[in-house]
């Protein structure tokens, strides 16, 4: 099936306290070089038909992030990253 | 003839009740709107309840904004309507643009359950009228994600233009920049709110009553508009 990734991640501006709550926890497990944990959430949308970036890049910017807090990016999965 | 307050039930949604009884207090008829359903059967003002609509799924009020009574409610909002969205109903209005910037989880990630005090910044909106600026209230705050977040352009001109509806005093719960707790839109109909307001409207149940002067003020409101 025709499958489109999005991968929403919060902007690099806004805090991400979840990511600071797993990068303290990485020296209770010996790692010691982790700068910083951020989150972020990736989506798969599966077409019927044949897949449509700029249906998902509407579908992103509508539902799926928030533009206020979050960007995003499209791809068609298994393929190279296609900019927002 | 009597004000009537209408209250929306989403799926999740939990205070929707207790903003009813509220409204009831301040003298309206409660009218309880349903999310499936556009019509707004003729209210004077909404109130979005508290909650977790649809699970708070995605994002809080990621959902609820395109439920088929929001749709209504943005073009009435828009209009002039008076809306009061409270804790989820913030994060409705903030997903549906009626209000600038976004609600995030709380900085320290634990949810807070406590009686708040709060400054009101603002008399000047539908909401308010009836506080006197500057005076302080107590109400609970109830929130997981109640982080108010927004660029500084936008933090600089909500202050500059006294949109900055309530602070959060003796100690910020969650984070919110610049301890906000409450904002309005432009026009001062639409505002949010992430403590309860409506459950701190009885005696029996509240910290205080201080609560039920959003309500009383809307009425005061609604008088003066048609009047």
């Amino acid at each position: 099936m025709a499958r489109v990734v999005v991968d929403v991640m919060l902007k690099p501006e806004i805090l991400d306290p979840q990511g600071q709550a797993v990068a303290n926890a990485l020296p209770r497990l010996g790692v010691a070089d982790v700068a910083s944990v951020r989150i972020g959430r990736r989506v798969e949308i599966e077409f019927s038909g044949e897949p449509d970036l700029d249906r998902a890049r509407e579908i992103a910017d509508k539902l799926l992030a928030n533009p206020v807090i979050e960007d995003f990016a499209v791809r068609l999965h298994e393929d190279e990253d296609v900019p927002a | 003839m009597t004000a009537r307050i209408g209250v929306v039930t989403f799926p999740g949604s939990l205070d929707d009740g207790d903003a009813a009884r509220a409204a009831r207090l301040a003298g309206a008829e409660a009218v309880r709107l349903w999310h499936a359903d556009p019509d707004l059967h003729g209210v004077d003002a909404v109130v979005l309840p508290g909650g977790f609509s649809y699970g708070d799924y995605l994002r809080c009020g990621a959902i609820a904004r395109f439920a088929p009574v929001m749709e209504t409610i943005a073009d009435a909002a828009r209009g002039g309507l008076p809306v009061l969205g409270i804790c989820n109903g913030f994060q409705i209005l903030c997903e549906a643009h009626l209000l600038p910037g976004a609600l995030t989880r709380n900085q320290h990630l634990h949810f807070r359950n406590r009686d708040q005090v709060l400054r009101v910044e603002s008399a000047a909106t539908a909401w308010t009228g009836s506080f006197a600026p500057g005076q302080e209230i107590l109400v609970p705050v109830k929130n997981g994600e109640g982080c108010y977040v927004a660029d500084e352009r936008t933090l600089d001109e909500l202050a500059a233009t006294g949109r900055v509806v309530a602070r959060y005093l003796q100690g910020n719960p969650n984070g919110s920049l610049r301890d906000i707790a409450a904002i309005s839109n432009e026009a001062g109909n639409v505002v949010g709110i992430m403590p309860h307001p409506e459950h701190a409207v009885e005696a029996l149940t509240g910290p205080s009553l201080d609560g039920l002067g959003f309500f009383t003020s809307l009425m005061k409101h609604l008088a003066g508009v048609t009047v």
